[in-house]
């Protein structure tokens, strides 16, 4: 009885490893073909942030007036210069370091913040839930850009304080989309059938209310990203942002507008950087919302 | 049979539900869910409540695992009032009574596994400790209710209604309850699992000795699980009878004409059957006398005005609130 007993707990365990193998998020995700060519993109432009100063030659300010506007590949500058004859190639990967920390920290603090303030006014409903909306709403009348360009004013310039005013003006959508998903939720049967068990308010909101937001959350957020690199370079066009000569896509694709005609290279290379920076952030929210999603197997 | 032992006491419970009116400005109504409801459950019964759609049947079962807060009135467990209690203790009061919901669909989350649904109970209540140790509870559970090994990490969205219902039951008796409400367990279900699921419960019910409040608008399957009955109709208990007496001598005018309902077993056998006219009255706004007054074939002239209160009549155990038998 014992043995044969025995037997059955390891080929149960052998199950159930299997299982855990093929369920694990990761192996998920490797099937994902179009999450992967997200993931790819977005590795890229992280490896180009990271390794700027060993694939360049580490001087994004230099500044060599008789080598400006120069085309691709034109004298040893792969993606050509820009009007102060400075290497596009280096603006970018150093430009990447500010685009991308703006647009992943932004949104991670509009997100962050957003899905707390949203659970609670959704979970607790009555005069919480009023409150905090009606502030949200307050937020949100003031056109977006207005609302970092006051609040860059406030703070000041620099990083951070960018990070900071793009994702104060985000967390109302935040808020505004986990509120709504939270009111559909939290009248489910399994709701329900978890007050009936006696679990904790926190419980409640950690294990099931959130998890059956979360794919709403993601799918915003990824938008966002996009929304964010924009509204850095919005602010940096203002001279609210980064402080020249500092690089960022936005600046970049900036400078790039006042001689589109001549050099038109400048903006598209910092336009195309975006692009791609945007869509593989797409692609990898959707594969991550699908990886989450039980119901999505394949 | 000996003196059973009272296991939940409820006193004179009411619920309303306060209804917005749709129009702006217009008054608010209140829709009486409940009234005035007094049942003693014993211990080791299956009571089995039945009534049409609206009668409050989920209401009672609802009230008594604490979902709705009753108006009025006291649900005692084992003496101990349920309503009000502290945090700590109520912890405690939800591992005594469990409930089976109606919809095995929508009472299982989505993004949980069966094994952490099953779970979840002992871990909010700490009966089991250590990962090994509740893996091997779970598929201990997992046996009991007839699913194995291989269930245990999928998602609710791959089993059977039939499954996911076992799934539900597991949980509801993951934390030994002394009590589990059904809540129409059975009637998402086609006809062949409900069997399955029905003597599922029986089972478990003689296993553990559970008391069962078996929630249902179907007859047969409330006739063949239950020890008592307690018919409803309008928020109101109309009659409590003992499982084989109500097709016997069914006392009240609407269960006779609940009963005459039931389609033939054969089809030659003649039934007499009892219509009610008009429709059920809306149970929004005050009213008075008997809730049937209006479609009663044998109403009275003082059915219209008083209420008439469940009274002990013929039989040990059979109660009805009906002025017909109170003359007597």
């Amino acid at each position: 009885m014992a043995k044969s007993l025995g037997l059955d707990q390891q080929s149960h365990e052998e199950i159930l490893k299997k299982e855990r193998k093929s369920n694990s998020a990761w192996s998920k995700l490797k099937r994902n073909k179009t999450a992967l060519l997200g993931l790819f993109a977005v590795s890229v432009m992280v490896a180009l942030a990271i390794l700027a100063p060993v694939i360049t030659n580490g001087k994004p300010n230099e500044i060599h007036p008789i080598d400006a506007y120069l085309k691709f590949f034109e004298k040893g500058h792969l993606l050509g210069t820009d009007e102060f004859g400075r290497d596009l190639f280096t603006r970018i990967c150093y430009g990447a370091r500010v685009s991308l920390l703006v647009a992943v920290g932004a949104t991670a603090v509009g997100g962050v913040t957003g899905v707390i303030l949203g659970l609670i006014a959704g979970y607790m409903g009555g005069i919480v839930d009023a409150v905090l909306m009606r502030i949200m709403d307050g937020v949100l009348a003031f056109p977006f850009i207005l609302l970092s360009i006051v609040l860059m004013t406030v703070l000041g310039s620099g990083i951070i304080n960018v990070i900071l005013a793009i994702g104060i003006a985000e967390i109302p959508r935040f808020a505004r989309v986990v509120r709504g998903q939270v009111l559909i939720v939290k009248k489910e049967e399994y709701c329900n059938a978890g007050r009936v068990i006696g679990i904790s308010h926190f419980r409640m909101l950690a294990h099931h209310i959130l998890p059956n937001t979360v794919s709403e959350v993601i799918v915003y957020g990824t938008l966002n990203i996009a929304s964010a690199i924009i509204s850095e370079a919005a602010l940096s066009f203002l001279g609210l942002g980064i402080e020249l000569p500092t690089a960022s896509w936005g600046s970049i694709l900036r400078s790039g507008r006042n001689c589109l005609n001549t050099a038109p290279h400048i903006a598209a290379v910092s336009g195309t950087f975006i692009l791609i920076t945007v869509i593989g952030f797409n692609l990898l929210g959707d594969g991550i919302r699908d990886v989450l999603d039980p119901k999505m197997k394949k | 049979m000996s003196e059973k032992r009272v296991i939940l006491q409820v006193k004179g419970l009411s619920k309303d539900f306060q209804i917005k009116g749709k129009k702006l400005g217009s008054k608010k109504a209140v829709l009486h869910a409940l009234q005035e409801i007094d049942l003693d459950i014993h211990e080791g019964e299956v009571l089995g409540v039945i009534g049409e759609s609206g009668c409050g049947k989920s209401t009672l079962g609802r009230c008594l695992v604490g979902l709705h807060k009753p108006t009025e009135g006291e649900i005692l467990f084992e003496g101990k009032s349920i309503l009000g209690v502290r945090a700590k203790d109520k912890l405690e009061m939800c591992r005594n009574i469990q409930m089976i919901f109606q919809d095995p669909y929508s009472s299982l989350d989505p993004r949980h596994t069966a094994a952490d649904s099953v779970s979840e109970p002992m871990v909010v209540h700490k009966t089991v400790k250590g990962r090994a140790a509740m893996e091997q509870r779970v598929l201990e559970l997992l046996k009991q209710v007839g699913l194995d090994v291989q269930h245990m990490n999928r998602y609710p969205h791959e089993f059977s209604g039939g499954q996911r219902q076992r799934l539900n039951v597991a949980r509801a008796i993951s934390i030994n309850p002394r009590m589990i409400i059904c809540d129409e367990p059975v009637s998402a279900l086609d006809v062949s699992i409900q069997a399955q699921v029905i003597n599922l419960l029986k089972k478990l019910q003689k296993e553990y000795n559970l008391t069962y409040v078996f929630i249902s608008h179907d007859l047969s399957v409330v006739k063949y699980v239950s020890d008592r009955i307690v018919i409803m109709y309008l928020g109101r208990i109309v009659e409590i009878c003992n499982g084989g007496d109500i097709y016997k001598n069914p006392l009240h005018p609407y269960t006779q004409a609940l009963l005459s309902a039931i389609p033939p077993e054969c089809p030659d056998e003649e039934k007499e059957r009892i219509v009610l006219q008009g429709e059920v009255p809306s149970p929004i706004g005050e009213r008075k006398g008997c809730p049937l007054a209006g479609r009663c074939p044998q109403c009275m002239e003082r059915c219209k005005n008083e209420m008439p209160r469940l009274k002990q009549q013929g039989e040990e155990g059979h109660q009805v609130a009906c002025f017909l038998y109170e003359k007597k």
